[in-house]
């Protein structure tokens, strides 16, 4: 017992080391990889043929199918909004204030982050499940085999789709947002949605708007780029599918957070 | 790349592969001749799968040279790669059928990209492939509707439309009862008769491997330890060898 104990303590003691050492050799390793996966990412999008069929197909996965949730989430944000900011703006007697910053929560913050982590999750399970599976199943070895580049079929058409339809779904959450925003104040004192809108929008320019909502397609890259990344490299049967899909998921969410935070510091450096 | 038709399709010289501390191909040269077909024999896990994915390039060598119809593949740029996959055909072992398309799509697939042919021809051509296998009336299954026979027949079909001129398969009859076992047998003697193709087959089922090959070379830990006719084999005294083929008498 004595003997076992002194090992324990010794493995125990040398582990903290060798562990924090391989978790940084990881961390260096998944940049390295992801750099040279977005090297040959590039090299298929731009390279001929392209796969138009493909990209529209994925276009119509990721973006119609998405729909729902992501207005979902934008409506829950519009009515969630409005009646946190009703009670703290009649607080301050600034009540007439509540459209302007509904609108402007809705567009400049509150629509693309929400938007980009719904789709984080649906698309980037879905992305992330369906190569893994098609990787441990020789599928994508089989394309690889018949001469077709996985690389331009799978993972350019699906980036490319993360990319142009993060925006569009970002517009349908702006909407939901802020149409649900008028609905939970109507609830509670009565407003024309036309005074809302002219209230709400009077002080948006384009520059509060366009830069928000095109950042989004920074986000489709990184939700796509992942969640291919992720799915390619799956290696270990059904587990690691499961591994796949839930890596995608954790570390596209936490890369559209870091990049919001990024993106917004230069959108207020160029734009304000 | 060399566009001359050499006598030996597929050259293989000196060949190593690893992963991690284990060595899978030791050292292993081949050379498989026109419209021969090779079996590839070894216990499970002797590096035949691997063998076969180093020929058509989906792993790399750690070192040695692999020529295909006179182009060493690690010289080749991926276009390159690619454009030599089209005159191959690889069955894989458990098919490896897109399983979110039909049967029919799953053949048309390479032949929508490569085939200049108007779709109502790469349609018939579909069609007359699943026939040759036997499945033109499941061309509109998915691939989870079918057995495991069935599925090695679509991926057969898909392994062939472009015309391949060098065909590998990897365990064809693995996993199948020894009638769908013996009818997969019987396509790929079909194939060489009819095809005149090169075919190097990897499988541990020499009952299959007597039926098909021209040649078979027999591996053990990586290195080919045999290799000739079944009755070469046969008279082979090594231990291992007889143990292999001994059972068949």
């Amino acid at each position: 017992m004595e003997i076992a104990a002194s090992n324990m303590g010794t493995e125990a003691s040398g582990r903290p080391g060798s562990a924090a050492g391989r978790m940084l050799a990881g961390f260096f390793d998944w940049f390295g990889l992801m750099g040279l996966f977005c090297a040959r990412l590039a090299r298929a999008a731009v390279q001929p043929p392209y796969e138009w069929r493909e990209l529209l197909r994925q276009c119509d996965a990721i973006g119609s199918l998405s729909l729902p949730l992501v207005a979902l989430a934008g409506a829950a944000t519009g009515v969630v909004l409005s009646m946190e900011t009703h009670d703290s703006l009649s607080r301050f007697g600034a009540k007439t204030m509540l459209p302007a910053v509904i609108v402007f929560s809705v567009l400049k913050e509150s629509g693309p982050i929400i938007t980009g982590l719904v789709v984080s999750g649906r698309v980037g399970a879905g992305i992330g499940a369906e190569l893994g599976s098609m990787k441990v199943t020789e599928q994508i070895d089989a394309m690889d085999a018949s001469g077709v580049d996985p690389y331009r079929f799978l993972v350019a058409t699906r980036v490319l789709a993360c990319i142009l339809m993060l925006p569009l779904l970002t517009l349908a959450a702006d909407f939901f947002g802020v149409l649900m925003g008028w609905v939970a104040n109507n609830l509670g004192e009565s407003i024309s949605i036309r005074y809302f809108l002219q209230s709400g929008f009077k002080h948006v320019d384009f520059g509060d708007f366009l830069p928000s909502t095109l950042k989004t397609a920074v986000y489709g890259l990184i939700i796509g780029a992942i969640a291919c990344f992720e799915g390619m490299r799956t290696k270990g049967g059904t587990e690691g599918v499961g591994r796949s899909t839930t890596r995608s998921v954790v570390l596209a969410s936490l890369f559209v957070i870091l990049a919001d935070v990024l993106l917004v510091r230069l959108i207020l450096a160029f734009f304000s | 790349m060399e566009s001359t038709a050499p006598e030996f399709p597929v050259e293989i010289e000196n060949l190593y592969k690893s992963f991690g501390p284990q060595k899978v191909l030791d050292g292993v040269s081949l050379q498989v001749a026109s419209s021969e077909t090779l079996a590839v024999l070894g216990r499970s896990g002797t590096g035949k799968s691997v063998l076969l994915k180093l020929l058509i390039g989906l792993q790399a060598a750690d070192s040695g040279s692999i020529r295909i119809h006179g182009s060493d593949i690690a010289s080749l740029n991926s276009g390159q790669l690619n454009e030599l996959r089209r005159r191959m055909g690889f069955l894989f072992q458990q098919a490896a059928l897109y399983d979110s398309v039909t049967v029919e799509e799953n053949v048309a697939f390479p032949l929508r990209r490569y085939s200049g042919e108007p779709a109502s021809r790469q349609k018939e051509r579909v069609r007359e492939l699943l026939r040759s296998v036997g499945m033109e009336a499941h061309a509109h299954k998915m691939p989870s509707e079918l057995s495991g026979g069935m599925q090695k027949r679509v991926g057969l079909a898909r392994a062939l439309v472009l015309d391949p001129d060098i065909l590998l398969f990897d365990e064809p009859t693995a996993g199948l009862d020894p009638i769908t076992a013996g009818e997969i047998d019987d396509l790929i003697v079909e194939l060489r008769e009819r095809r005149k193709l090169t075919a190097i087959v990897a499988t541990h089922d020499i009952r299959g491997a007597r039926t098909f090959a021209d040649r078979l070379v027999l591996l053990r830990e990586g290195k080919i330890v045999a290799e000739g006719s079944f009755a070469d084999l046969q008279k082979n005294r090594d231990r291992f060898v007889q143990q292999f083929v001994g059972s068949l008498g």
